[in-house]
């Protein structure tokens, strides 16, 4: 019997920190630095064992062999569970071509459609927020006054102690062709029958941008908070316009924060699944939402495996080129 | 003059319009709780009532889930803070050529949809414990998934707040501990543990929040079983009913009061530190008059 692909996954992980404690070993003794105090020394066997017991619970169970599983499992066909890891088991790039492919033979558009849907708009609502939220948190981290900052800080907190399925649910209550919104249009008489603003998306895209402005405006304004005033000054007194000042001064300094604001609101627009589920129109697709379906309606777990790790693959590709385009490395993006 | 009177007006409607767009819909919500129509309905109002937070009582989905929650939040939290703590504390020992590979994996549920995090544990587990039918019986179980999955990003938000403070750590501090003759370990327990205590309280503190208002992960990974939030979004999904406008109105008012708490305690706090270095100053003063 061939050796299982999914054994493989289970000991990968295991054999790398096998060669990185061989490696540690080595430098270990090969340095001659009496002060050094080994790991077990500095820590105490007890607690030194809770820690690795503890980390590498953490790290190994919970994060790097439930991820290989996913990728192995998406190499696999779709199988009912008795045939499972049976001879029909063998691995395969099916689940990946049929993204491209239908099995009739034609292009699967939905799926594509719906994949650089997803992209685009998590690009365009990344765009939006930070539009929306550079010049609050130019104001909280330069020109305001520290007692009103508090303030300020304290409103953009509270909202967000609500989940994001309530917060989803009272721009619906919004939205909705029998929401206030369409009401007060129609009492105004700007329209005569309600706009559909659920149908045509707007409700997904403000509810993205809604979802997560807190998640774009904390990094900006940590960015921003620690450039030196008398910078801005400097520039002023040289007599740079207001937009230059942001352009030359503000921008390229709070450069680490805007990179990680983006990355984040990107990541989690891309991964999202409740604004879609519940504001997007009845025809709109989100990748997610697709993914969704294949665990929940189709049971087709390796192909939303796959998907997953197209979805995983293309938004960590996108985040390292904004990085590259930005000059900013990823360390500085993660703090 | 006239000009910088223009520039702070615009601001002050910007804000206003920024705040707007955040506390409106949550206001307009907040009024369909108290507005007796059925379909969750702001204007106009017809007549004030209550039923729907009596209604939010007697769902019996809802407060099963939120039993759920609450159990869910406190598995992670037990999981999550030490493995986080244990982390931080790894990682500034760490050989430092495995450093990074150990930054990446610890780091990376953080750049991962929550979805994926939620599939990749269902998918794993159900692997590992279908090995025997006594551990796919017991052990594969919705809670303890949404607790394994959720822990899986949670315990990297408490290392890195783990990590902040630790950058803050004076080692001079554990030297002179160790020059007294206290052994590493009670170094741990009487330097380290009480000084990362405030860390300890804020991972903690969002440990517990984020694992209870968590969907995209928690919704793959119950499996058959319910939290708050995914029995919300079931019910988002079907339609609406003020009962939600009602569970959102609580949430905000225990929020409200705990923000409100959270702001005396500090302002208290502050008080006493700069009361405390007052004294410090003064008896300072004292002793170098007292010596000359």
């Amino acid at each position: 019997m061939p050796v299982s692909s999914r054994l493989v996954a289970l000991i990968v992980p295991f054999v790398v920190i096998a060669i990185f404690w061989l490696m540690a070993r080595r430098e270990a003794q090969r340095s001659q630095d009496p002060t050094r105090k080994s790991y077990f020394e500095r820590n105490g066997t007890t607690l030194g064992i809770v820690f690795i017991l503890l980390v590498a619970f953490w790290t190994l169970f919970l994060v790097v062999l439930p991820y290989l599983y996913m990728v192995v499992e998406s190499f696999h066909p779709t199988l009912p569970p008795p045939k499972r890891g049976g001879p029909e088991d063998v691995l395969t790039l099916a689940q990946y071509k049929s993204l491209v492919v239908l099995p009739t033979g034609g292009t699967n558009v939905t799926h594509m459609g719906a994949f650089v849907f997803s992209i685009v708009a998590s690009i365009a609502v990344t765009a939006l927020n930070f539009a929306i939220c550079y010049p609050l948190a130019y104001y909280m981290a330069q020109a305001g006054s520290a007692q009103k900052v508090r303030l300020v800080m304290l409103g953009l907190i509270v909202p967000y102690w609500v989940n994001e399925i309530l917060r989803a649910f009272s721009l619906r209550l919004l939205l909705a062709s029998k929401g206030l919104i369409n009401q007060a249009l129609m009492a105004i008489g700007l329209t005569d029958a309600p706009i559909d603003f659920l149908g045509n998306n707007v409700g997904l895209y403000v509810g993205l941008s809604y979802a997560y402005l807190l998640i774009m405006i904390f990094p900006l304004y940590n960015a921003i908070e620690s450039l030196d005033k008398n910078q801005i000054e400097a520039a002023r007194d040289l007599g740079a316009p207001w937009w230059r000042i942001h352009w030359d001064v503000v921008i390229p300094y709070a450069k680490p924060g805007i990179a990680s604001g983006c990355t984040m609101v990107f990541m989690l627009c891309a991964g999202s699944l409740a604004a879609p589920l519940f504001l997007g129109g009845p025809r709109t697709l989100w990748f997610t939402s697709v993914i969704y379906n294949f665990f929940f309606q189709a049971f087709n777990w390796p192909r939303g495996a796959a998907y997953s790790f197209i979805l995983l693959i293309a938004c960590i590709a996108l985040v390292m080129l904004m990085l590259r385009l930005f000059k900013v490395s990823l360390g500085e993006t993660i703090k | 003059m006239k000009s910088a009177w223009v520039l702070r007006g615009m601001i002050g409607f910007y804000i206003f319009l920024f705040f707007l767009y955040l506390f409106g819909p949550l206001m307009v919500m907040g009024i369909t709780a108290f507005n007796t129509p059925a379909y969750p309905q702001a204007w106009p109002f017809e007549e004030f009532t209550l039923d729907w937070f009596v209604k939010l009582w007697n769902h019996r989905a809802m407060m099963e889930g939120l039993q759920n929650s609450i159990i869910i939040g406190l598995g992670v939290v037990a999981l999550s803070v030490p493995a986080g703590l244990a982390a931080s504390i790894i990682m500034s020992q760490i050989y430092h050529r495995a450093r990074s590979l150990y930054y990446l994996v610890t780091i990376s549920p953080l750049l991962t949809p929550g979805v994926i995090i939620g599939i990749s544990t269902v998918i794993f587990w159900k692997d590992v414990l279908s090995v025997t039918e006594f551990t796919k019986a017991t052990f594969y179980d919705g809670m303890i998934l949404a607790v394994f999955g959720q822990s899986s990003f949670i315990s990297a938000y408490c290392l890195l707040i783990f990590m902040a403070r630790l950058t803050r750590f004076d080692r001079a501090q554990e030297e002179a501990a160790l020059d007294l003759g206290a052994s590493y370990p009670q170094v741990f327990w009487h330097i380290l543990l009480p000084f990362l205590k405030p860390a300890i309280v804020s991972a903690v503190v969002i440990a517990f929040l984020s694992s209870f208002e968590n969907y995209n992960t928690t919704t793959f990974a119950i499996l058959a079983d319910k939290t708050l939030v995914t029995v919300l979004a079931g019910e988002v999904r079907q339609g609406t009913t003020p009962a939600l406008s009602a569970l959102a109105v609580i949430i905000i008012g225990i929020s409200l009061v705990g923000a409100l708490v959270y702001e005396v305690l500090k302002r208290r706090e502050q008080a006493r530190t700069v009361r405390a270095q007052r004294a410090a100053i003064l008896a300072e003063r004292v002793e170098a008059e007292a010596a000359a």
